[in-house]
């Protein structure tokens, strides 16, 4: 029996008017699997990670989510069916509150159609104590986002795509402008998820981060694929040499 | 919410039980503008009561305003949300003469109030439509398309009627009526009471509603509203329909009132509902509002007009003092929201 992928894309392309920014592409995200993403800028990572939420349509290709054909994937039916997003710009409204924030897009409503705005403060403060680790008074579920620091709004961005029980969470450059001891929880992080049985994208500049985290690293150059890696099978070095000659000559050889 | 999560700040500590004390000020801290906005309404009140105390101790000025006032007022609510959605709506002047247009076209051969009534929200609804699809469909900056459909639906109201006003004095003593201006309580214009059901209803829209929480993120930041799935276009065309409504429903108010349609319906509405959404403390960048706000700054803005008069200053201030407040309330925001970053 052929294996059915978490996130299957097949021949997907995608072009911004004259642009082509993805050509072809063949991307699998299976069960219970980290994939890491890399590639130069322009090589459409975002683009790529922007179709698997549904912020962006492709041109031409297919989307399979658990097999099923999906003919046109929006961002609400993304996160409805378990993708849950930490996007590279955060994706926050910096003007409103913390829990405004980690109900953004899913306001939480009663039976009779209302937002349930105690449950949601309830659950943000829980979100806070337990798993954000804010233990300032100053910061409450009615604290707005602009009063936080970098690393505080990430942790927001990541709890927020934690608590909707994702089973395929995409993180997209998720290191930037974090320091070195947030960063390397972050990198936990990632493997948390994967100790959970569920499946990451994951999108970063930085090879070492990718390569200790993912179990596959697809590296795409100029809106192609070009070529995959399982690093248990090609070494750091290996892998580093490689990016370079992509780089530089489009060929991984 | 699932055990894998991690703590990410890197504080380990155990967090101290928040107290009584702390909610007290925060609720302080957050609620500061419309504090603040109450003070000013008392001090105001105390002010023209001791320059024009033969005026300000009798009811005959509190019933005339509690019947004024609400004009305005039941366009601020809704406009809020549409400030704070980040978009302008200049054309509520002239949406409440349109309005009134369907009125007369219906009432005049019916006799029907009610149906007429409905003609005219109906024409608030189509007006929004407008004003709603020119911003979402066609890509036009609110501020823009509005000042273009301000003068495209006064002129259409002039050429509907071929600028003639209509009586209204058939529609008295029904029930629709009595129900929208009539009086209650000794005398008390239930305009003041509508301007109280709407602005509860705008409350409920704005703060426990999906479209009320989707209403601050696109006007806060549209691209992350996008990104988590909030239906951008979805949300602006709903607050240009209830703007439009609203201002329909003053339109009708107004006319009522007075038993008369006058073509120029609306005009000098314009500056005391900016001002009383501004006043209110709404930012003019979007994102930041509150209805309570906005209430306020319309019965203060009522009270300054009828103040100004009843010291004996021609009507020629209230334009002044009414542009003054727009600037001052806009800047003092601009200003406390830069010292914040």
């Amino acid at each position: 029996m052929e294996p059915t992928y978490r996130i299957e894309l097949r021949n997907v392309s995608k072009n911004f008017g004259e642009v082509q920014s993805l050509s072809n592409i063949d991307f699998k995200l299976g069960q219970n699997e980290v994939v890491g993403l890399l590639g130069d800028n322009g090589a459409g990572k975002s683009t790529l990670i922007k179709i698997l939420t549904g912020y962006h349509q492709p041109n031409s290709g297919e989307i399979y989510i658990d097999g099923n054909r999906i003919d046109s994937l929006t961002v609400p039916l993304a996160r409805k069916l378990g993708i849950e997003t930490v996007y590279q710009e955060r994706a926050l409204a910096e003007l409103q509150t913390l829990w405004r924030n980690i109900f953004l897009g899913r306001e939480l409503r009663t039976p009779f159609g209302l937002l349930d705005v105690k449950k949601m403060k309830s659950e943000t403060n829980k979100l806070m104590l337990e798993s954000m680790g804010f233990t300032s008074n100053a910061v409450n579920p009615d604290s707005t986002i602009e009063t936080f620091s970098g690393g505080e709004k990430q942790g927001v961005a990541i709890v927020r795509a934690l608590y909707f029980d994702a089973e395929i969470i995409i993180l997209d450059e998720p290191t930037m402008g974090l320091s070195l001891k947030e960063t390397r929880k972050l990198l936990d992080f990632v493997r948390h998820i994967k100790d959970a049985g569920k499946s990451a994208v994951f999108i970063d500049h930085n090879i070492f981060h990718v390569y200790s985290v993912a179990d596959r690293v697809v590296v795409l150059d100029r809106g192609r694929i070009a070529g995959e890696f399982n690093t248990d099978a090609i070494s750091l070095d290996d892998l580093m040499d490689k990016m370079y000659r992509v780089a530089e000559t489009g060929s991984l050889d | 919410m699932s055990s894998e999560t991690e703590d990410l700040s890197g504080v380990d500590s155990i967090p101290e039980p928040q107290t009584e004390s702390i909610d007290w000020k925060n609720f302080l801290r957050s609620n500061a503008t419309q504090l603040g906005m109450i003070l000013v309404f008392f001090g105001l009140w105390l002010f023209f009561i001791l320059s024009a105390p033969e005026t300000f101790l009798s009811p005959q000025i509190y019933l005339a305003f509690m019947a004024t006032t609400p004009l305005f007022a039941i366009m601020a609510l809704p406009l809020t949300m549409v400030i704070i959605a980040g978009e302008m709506d200049l054309s509520f002047p002239s949406i409440m003469a349109i309005g009134m247009v369907a009125f007369i076209f219906i009432f005049q051969p019916t006799g029907n109030v009610f149906l007429a009534f409905l003609a005219a929200l109906a024409a608030g609804v189509g007006a929004g439509l407008l004003n709603g699809g020119l911003v979402v469909g066609i890509g036009i900056p609110s501020l823009v398309a509005t000042i273009g459909t301000q003068f495209f639906l006064r002129g259409l109201s002039l050429v509907l009627l071929q600028g003639q006003g209509a009586t209204l004095i058939e529609a008295r003593g029904t029930f629709v009526y009595n129900l929208l201006v009539g009086k209650t309580f000794g005398g008390i214009p239930n305009q003041f009471w509508w301007s109280i059901a709407i602005a509860i209803l705008c409350w409920v829209i704005l703060n426990r509603t999906r479209l009320g929480a989707h209403i601050y993120l696109i006007g806060d930041n549209e691209k992350s509203a996008r990104l988590m799935g909030v239906n951008v276009n979805r949300t602006r065309l709903a607050v240009f329909i209830i703007m439009g409504v609203a201002a329909a429903f003053s339109g009708v108010l107004a006319s009522l009132q007075v038993s008369f349609f006058w073509p120029s319906l609306g005009e000098g509405y314009l500056l005391s509902t900016l001002a009383s959404v501004f006043l209110g403390g709404t930012s003019v960048f979007g994102g930041t509002g509150t209805i309570l706000g906005t209430f306020l700054g319309s019965y203060i803005i009522g009270a300054i007009n009828a103040g100004i008069v009843a010291i004996g200053l021609t009507g020629f201030w209230t334009e002044l003092i009414y542009g003054l407040i727009i600037i001052i309330s806009v800047s003092m925001h601009v200003v406390m929201q830069k010292r914040i970053k």
